[in-house]
């Protein structure tokens, strides 16, 4: 391990920056829940990492394994470990890692305040989580978690097995933040609407239209895309399994806006710590070290995306180009996605030299370069690609009620499932439905059936 | 105003259980595998407590993810043009720091451990449930009469007077003898130096090892590796032969606390050689089986006794045999399994054609004895099952 720094700071001094700091926060019109720090060890920052921020959550073996990781990484130097971590909950509670020196944990107050705005204001945020209740909800979850392990009829094993299954296909859930559930009703009349709809005939001159009856008893109506609430609402669970299927999935509805919006919500904090840091009057020596740690901090990695290099740049750009108030404006309303489809100019990609390569064969090979003709093209391949879009999109298509098969399929949008995750993964389906599944999807350019039996014996077909 | 507090863990580690469980899941991931990990590394002849380090596959969270053919995006310098490979397979690019998100890593997870190959072993054999081998003659030998020293006494006979401890003893007598003259007179010195001269040892000076009698019930076993060494021998065949003797005399070992193992190669002539040799020399020639059985038993008469000695021999040839010794080698075999605790035979085979050979079948059909074992290895996943069945000597396995 390597020798940490002394602490070069007292808790007087960290105040008195962040009332600074808290002034121009305000001045600038950030508008944000009331801000906590806590001041922790690195120990205690390795936890908290694993435990995805949380002062309290359910026990798992995945967080044993993320504690282990990051140590062995951080030990090997081959990953610094977090400077902060922000959690989005009213108030606001940050981390500072105590082994930081002053003009780092300056910075990162600022940056932390970034955050701050950023999960109060942000749509998705806003709409899709309840900051208030974030404490209480992982605390809510860790203590029924714990309850069922120390039920004598279901245990450590029991929980485990259902946990494992559950983490396997936890983003196979709702990506929609914040719309109307229909209910089998609603989905069953408006199916019966569009089928009059379809076969109506409007005009003489129309043939007769052959529109197939729709089939109000399949299950699902139609596809859908919340695999989790599928196997609540038709798999055969006992309750206590459906509860920590709801655990995982309320998890993941916690987390999905900050996947969504990882560019978004970095680049924005980088933008304040920016700003704000500029004008605190840092003394000479700081100033130079701010200037050093933001240059790392939002420095291009070759080869790859950092998304606070990118956000940082598209916000000063649209600042540049639209005003102030366009940047308030775009913090509200978008997410990664459409904030690069938006606003991620052609000059912006030459800047950061961004390119697109693709594998041919076993070799990895430039196919586009950010100029006239390329840059869209790269654009769009990030917006693809970011938040969940870079996780598989799987719709559960039907439930044969005759042998009581599930039939998923992967909307195939040229990038292929890795075949061994997804073999594996389809165990893990196969475990919680209890009965064949079976998966859709394209490899090689060929439409192919992946099917796990009950003895979860993986065939493939097609 | 934001508040400002310093968190005090009080040293509570709250990973600890996941880490713990982690790692149970990491060990049970270990002894799946061990038999790869084996047979992969060339762990043999290294010494029991050197560390090794075993790429363990992680315990993977598989979710439905990508695979590595989709196309990427990432920062270059500016030089970078249509058709430049850029990297092969590996190529991901760096992570970035501080992830606050869950679910983003994605891939391969290779964790290193170093374990010992003490360790390592015992995994293995932990999982094996292997048979307590028969042991023999308990006490006869190695009962050798060990006798611990345990602190002193004041009587004693002589042989174990404590010279050292006794002056020690006088010396501390002196001492208090002088500081009490001291205190009452602290003139007469030259008197006191010939007293000084004149301290003699007295009675309650002498101290004696206290001696406690330690028996040790040992026993002793030999295991004879014979290894047919002859040209039809290839590397491949050495290795599966070299693999499934390391573990065999490491799971003797463990059983038994004083292990001499002898080594003998054969083509058509029979040599001790040493544990270098046999595993890494290469030889040519013909095939006669006789011969290291015959210089197998040569050593069992000379050195070890099979009426105090437990006598484990095993034999790994491709049973490539010249047909004129093959019933010289039955019946020397024969005498083998009255020798010795247990004979084994493994053939090794290798390739899509494997007839059984000669030699084979006729031990199949002409030895009897229950301490007879034939196993045949074909691929480097057969060992552990074949040493299993070699061991399982409960009634002599035959295919």
């Amino acid at each position: 391990m390597m020798t940490l720094p002394m602490v070069d700071y007292t808790m007087k001094q960290l105040e008195m920056w962040n009332n600074k700091i808290e002034e121009i926060v305000r001045r600038e019109g950030l508008n944000c829940y009331p801000q906590e720090f806590e001041i922790c060890s690195y120990e205690d920052m390795l936890c908290y990492e694993a435990y995805v921020g949380m002062p309290s959550h359910y026990p798992h073996w995945s967080y044993g394994k993320a504690y282990e990781r990051s140590k062995t990484l951080y030990t090997y130097n081959l990953k610094g470990l977090a400077y902060e971590m922000v959690i989005n909950s009213d108030p606001c509670l940050a981390y500072l890692m105590k082994d930081n020196t002053l003009l780092l944990q300056i910075l990162t107050i600022a940056h932390v305040y970034g955050h701050n705005d950023f999960f109060k204001n942000n749509r998705l945020f806003a709409k899709g989580t309840q900051a208030d209740y974030t404490f209480e909800m992982f605390k809510n979850h860790a203590n029924r978690i714990r309850n069922y392990i120390k039920d004598p009829s279901i245990g450590y094993e029991k929980v485990e097995r259902i946990l494992d299954a559950a983490h396997a296909i936890k983003f196979q859930t709702t990506r929609e933040v914040e719309v109307k559930k229909l209910s089998e009703e609603e989905k069953r009349n408006r199916l019966l609407e569009k089928y009059y709809q379809e076969s109506k005939v409007t005009s003489i001159l129309d043939e007769k239209k052959e529109v197939l009856f729709p089939n109000l008893n399949r299950i699902p109506l139609e596809p859908m895309d919340d695999l989790m609430e599928f196997i609540i609402d038709y798999g055969d669970l006992k309750e206590w399994e459906k509860d920590i299927m709801r655990i995982v999935m309320e998890e993941t509805k916690y987390f999905i806006p900050q996947i969504e919006t990882k560019v978004m919500n970095e680049g924005w904090a980088s933008y304040w710590h920016y700003k704000i840091l500029n004008q605190l009057d840092l003394p000479q020596g700081h100033q130079l070290e701010f200037l050093g740690r933001h240059n790392q901090v939002v420095r291009p990695f070759l080869g790859s995306i950092n998304p606070y290099y990118m956000g940082f740049l598209i916000f000063n750009d649209i600042e540049a180009r639209y005003g102030r108030d366009k940047i308030f404006e775009v913090r509200e309303i978008e997410r990664d996605q459409s904030f690069i489809r938006k606003y991620l100019t052609k000059e912006l990609c030459e800047e950061m030299n961004l390119f697109k390569f693709d594998k041919k064969g076993r070799d990895y090979q430039i196919v586009e370069v950010s100029d006239e003709v390329g840059w869209k093209e790269i654009r769009n391949t990030i917006a693809n690609q970011v938040g969940m879009g870079g996780i598989p999109y799987i719709k559960v298509v039907e439930f044969n009620q005759k042998d009581g098969s599930l039939m998923l399929e992967h909307e195939f949008d040229g990038r292929e499932l890795e075949l061994a995750y997804a073999y594996e993964t389809l165990k893990y389906v196969r475990e919680l439905w209890g009965n064949k599944v079976s998966i859709k999807t394209k490899i090689g350019q060929v439409s192919k059936n992946i099917i796990c039996d009950e003895n979860k014996k993986i065939t493939i077909q097609g | 105003m934001a508040i400002f507090r310093e968190f005090d863990g009080r040293g509570r580690d709250r990973a600890a259980e996941d880490r713990r469980r982690h790692k149970e899941l990491v060990e049970d991931s270990i002894k799946r595998n061990i038999a790869d990990i084996i047979a992969e590394e060339s762990i043999i002849g290294e010494d029991r407590n050197k560390k090794i380090k075993i790429p363990i596959k992680g315990i993977k969270e598989y979710q439905f993810l990508y695979g590595k053919n989709k196309p990427g995006v990432g920062s270059g310098n500016g030089n970078e043009k249509r058709g430049d490979k850029i990297g092969q397979e590996e190529m991901q690019g760096e992570q970035g720091q501080g992830t606050d998100q869950p679910g983003n890593a994605e891939g391969e997870d290779i964790y290193e451990t170093e374990i010992t190959l003490e360790e390592l072993i015992k995994y293995l054999f932990d999982d094996l449930d292997l048979p307590f081998l028969e042991r023999k003659k308990f006490n006869e030998i190695l009962s050798e009469k060990n006798y611990k020293k345990l602190g002193y006494q004041q009587k004693g006979i002589k042989p174990r007077l404590a010279k050292k401890r006794s002056v020690v003893e006088k010396i501390k007598r002196q001492k208090a003898h002088q500081r009490g003259k001291q205190t009452s007179n602290i003139q007469l010195n030259e008197e006191d130096e010939k007293e000084k001269e004149r301290f003699p040892f007295k009675e309650d000076d002498l101290r004696y090892f206290r001696l406690r009698q330690d028996i040790k019930k040992e026993t002793n076993a030999v295991v004879i590796c014979i290894m047919d060494t002859s040209g039809s021998m290839n590397i491949n065949k050495k290795y599966l032969a070299r693999s499934f003797y390391f573990l065999l005399y490491q799971f003797v070992r463990g059983k038994y606390l004083n292990v001499e193992v002898v080594f003998i190669a054969h083509s058509t002539i029979a040599k001790e050689v040493s544990e270098e040799e046999f595993f890494h020399k290469v030889e040519s020639g013909g095939t006669y089986i006789s011969s290291g059985y015959e210089k197998a038993l040569e050593v069992i008469e000379k050195r070890y006794n099979p009426s105090v000695w437990n006598v484990y021999a095993f034999h790994c040839s491709d049973g490539d045999n010249w047909a004129e010794d093959n019933d010289k080698a039955v019946k020397l075999a024969a005498e083998l399994c009255k020798a010795c605790n247990l004979f084994g035979y493994g053939e090794i085979q290798m390739g899509y054609y494997r007839p059984t050979s000669k030699i084979k079948s006729e031990f199949i059909s002409k030895i009897e004895d229950k301490n007879f074992s034939i196993v045949t290895m074909t691929r480097k996943e057969d060992i552990i099952p074949a040493l299993k069945k070699l061991l399982d000597k409960e009634n002599g396995y035959r295919e």
